[in-house]
């Protein structure tokens, strides 16, 4: 009754010999692949760039995917080439308020709160006052212009902006015989900023224009993007785009616009006076100190593209530079 | 009534038991041969484990960098993101190559030394990885702006000083070139790694547009290696002298 089954033949029964060496061989096996892994581990931590959290790639999910603008559409001022993901344009970012890696600004901008908001205008206007953004964006007709952006790191995209022209709003404001210059602040909120508590650049982040290229019918106050309001890390509320010079001159998250007669020193200008001049022209003849700016990547493509003078809006800006040193421009 | 102990001890076993083997069991007849093999490496490595984890592991930033690129997960400027982490992996792996002798001077480790080779050379290997990301898919063999980067920036032409001087290296790697060029020839021409480290590390630096804060972290990390091999330098010639 209690019969136990017959023991297995002895054919079945792993010999001593192999049962010892499989366990040297599974322990060490399980040696190498623990080392790998902390080798691994350590060498992704120093190397990798973590993905993006989960918070900012659902804000990402929700944004809307615009369709680009149609090219029959096209104004004069608009580029017919192939415009940028809005992905890319959204998630690949210089805004170092937030942090200097490009992920950074997609990660970290959520934080930053843009309502309300107002914007200073001091110094030489007939009316310095404060504008509130909400009042800013109901006083003037916003338009679409699909600009090439050229960044002094040799990268460029195609952006379909929305906006209106600077000239407008200046109009507006009546400056005086003394303002030549226009100098912008960007917001200092170093709470909602993680980049603004460490030392990286000289915050508030400072630019400027001579009055005459703030004036130029290119010079654009952009609240949006492929028909959208512009996302944070591109510099919501409102922020400028001066598609003939290279990117860092396009501030973002502007509070403060100053009219002056004398040249504003801008933050890169500050930071490293041998790179960064006060005009930052795109010139494919002049060179970064470090790096040619002969060709760029235009972001989706392969090969590198000769970059252009002026960006290519030398018909509409190059006037404004006759019988001055090209090589003092950048 | 169940046996104590012996094969039935708890469980009575199938007698069918070969058709219900694993595919780990199947695979049984390799394991003494590979058990073999670990046993010869342990009779010249006593830690067989070592080299093999850390080949594996060293692969680790390639094949994450090229899972990511096929996936589409890089950044909207995927060249230049492949060509920033492979150079950092050499950089890495170059600095845990200076790390090795170090190591064992102060807290005894004699494990380092058995990598050290492997950590050099995986060092050279993303370091020519980087240049071919440069030279293939940052500028598409365009020789003439290739050759007036070298000439023309500094930032270029130290990083390509460094992979000329770790080439030698990396090819004099083997013990037979010990043997062939004699161990102090042979010293002298590694010391060379001293340099490239240098050089490496400014490469970093000048590159970066403005935050030199994470290429300043490597500096540092290069200069402590480097100044512990200049005080035992010193220390030395102060003996010889007494």
């Amino acid at each position: 009754m209690n019969q136990l089954p017959p023991e297995p033949p002895s054919s079945e029964v792993t010999p001593q010999h192999l049962y010892l060496s499989r366990r040297e061989f599974m322990r060490n096996s399980a040696f190498t692949l623990g080392t790998a892994a902390v080798a691994g581990g350590g060498l992704l931590a120093l190397v990798g760039n973590a993905p993006p959290p989960d918070q900012a790639q659902a804000a990402e999910a929700e944004a809307p995917q615009p369709e680009p603008k149609d090219v029959a559409a096209l104004g004069r001022f608009d580029t017919d080439e192939t415009q940028t993901s809005y992905r890319d344009i959204t998630t690949y970012n210089n805004y170092y308020e937030f942090g200097v890696q490009k992920e950074d600004p997609v990660r970290n901008a959520h934080a930053l709160r843009t309502r309300p908001w107002t914007i200073q205008i001091q110094g030489a206007v007939a009316k310095p006052q404060t504008i509130d953004i909400d009042d800013l964006l109901k006083s003037f007709p916003l338009e679409d212009r699909v600009y090439r952006m050229r960044c002094v790191e040799a990268w460029s995209m195609v952006i379909p902006w929305m906006g209106f022209p600077l000239a407008d709003l200046i109009q507006r404001l009546e400056p005086t015989g003394d303002a030549r210059f226009v100098e912008f602040t960007t917001l200092s909120r170093p709470e909602e900023m993680p980049g603004q508590r460490q030392p990286i650049l000289d915050w508030p982040y400072v630019e400027g224009l001579r009055l005459d290229e703030a004036m130029n019918p290119l010079t654009l106050i952009a609240v949006g993007l492929y028909g959208t309001p512009l996302p944070n890390q591109n510099g919501a509320p409102l922020r400028l785009v001066v598609p003939w010079k290279y990117g860092l001159k396009g501030i973002k998250g502007i509070v403060k616009m100053r009219f002056t007669d004398k040249q504003p020193l801008t933050t890169w200008n500050r930071a490293a006076p041998r790179e960064y001049g006060f005009y930052g022209n795109v010139n494919p003849d002049v060179n970064h100190p470090r790096w040619s700016q002969a060709t760029e990547r235009r972001i989706g493509e392969f090969a590198r593209r000769k970059t252009l003078p002026f960006n290519g809006y030398g018909d509409w800006v190059a006037h404004m530079y006759t019988g001055m040193d090209p090589r003092t421009l950048f | 009534m169940p046996r104590p102990y012996g094969w039935h001890a708890n469980l009575p076993h199938p007698t069918d038991c070969g058709r219900q083997l694993s595919a780990l069991d199947r695979a049984m007849p390799a394991w003494p041969v590979l058990s073999r093999l670990w046993r010869r490496r342990k009779r010249r490595e006593p830690v067989p484990w070592l080299g093999p984890g850390i080949f594996l592991g060293g692969l680790v930033p390639l094949g994450y960098v090229t899972v990511r690129a096929i996936q589409g997960q890089l950044n909207a400027n995927p060249i230049a993101q492949i060509e920033n982490e492979l150079g950092l992996s050499a950089l890495v792996f170059l600095l845990a190559s200076l790390a090795c002798t170090p190591a064992r001077r102060f807290l005894g480790w004699t494990w380092p030394m058995r990598i050290r080779r492997q950590l050099g050379l995986f060092a050279f290997f993303y370091a020519t990885l980087h240049f071919l990301t440069y030279l293939v898919l940052d500028q598409f063999f365009d020789w003439d702006a290739i050759l007036a980067d070298i000439a023309e920036r500094p930032f270029i032409t130290v990083g390509f000083a460094a992979l000329v001087i770790l080439t030698p290296i990396a090819v004099t790697s083997t013990n037979g070139w010990v043997r062939r060029l004699g161990y102090q020839r042979w010293l002298r021409l590694h010391q060379l790694v001293y340099v490239a480290g240098g050089l490496a590390v400014l490469h970093f630096i000048w590159r970066v547009k403005i935050d030199v804060s994470q290429p300043l972290t490597y500096a540092f990390i290069l200069g402590v290696l480097l100044g512990v091999r200049l005080l035992w330098w010193w220390s030395r010639k102060a003996e010889a002298h007494r």
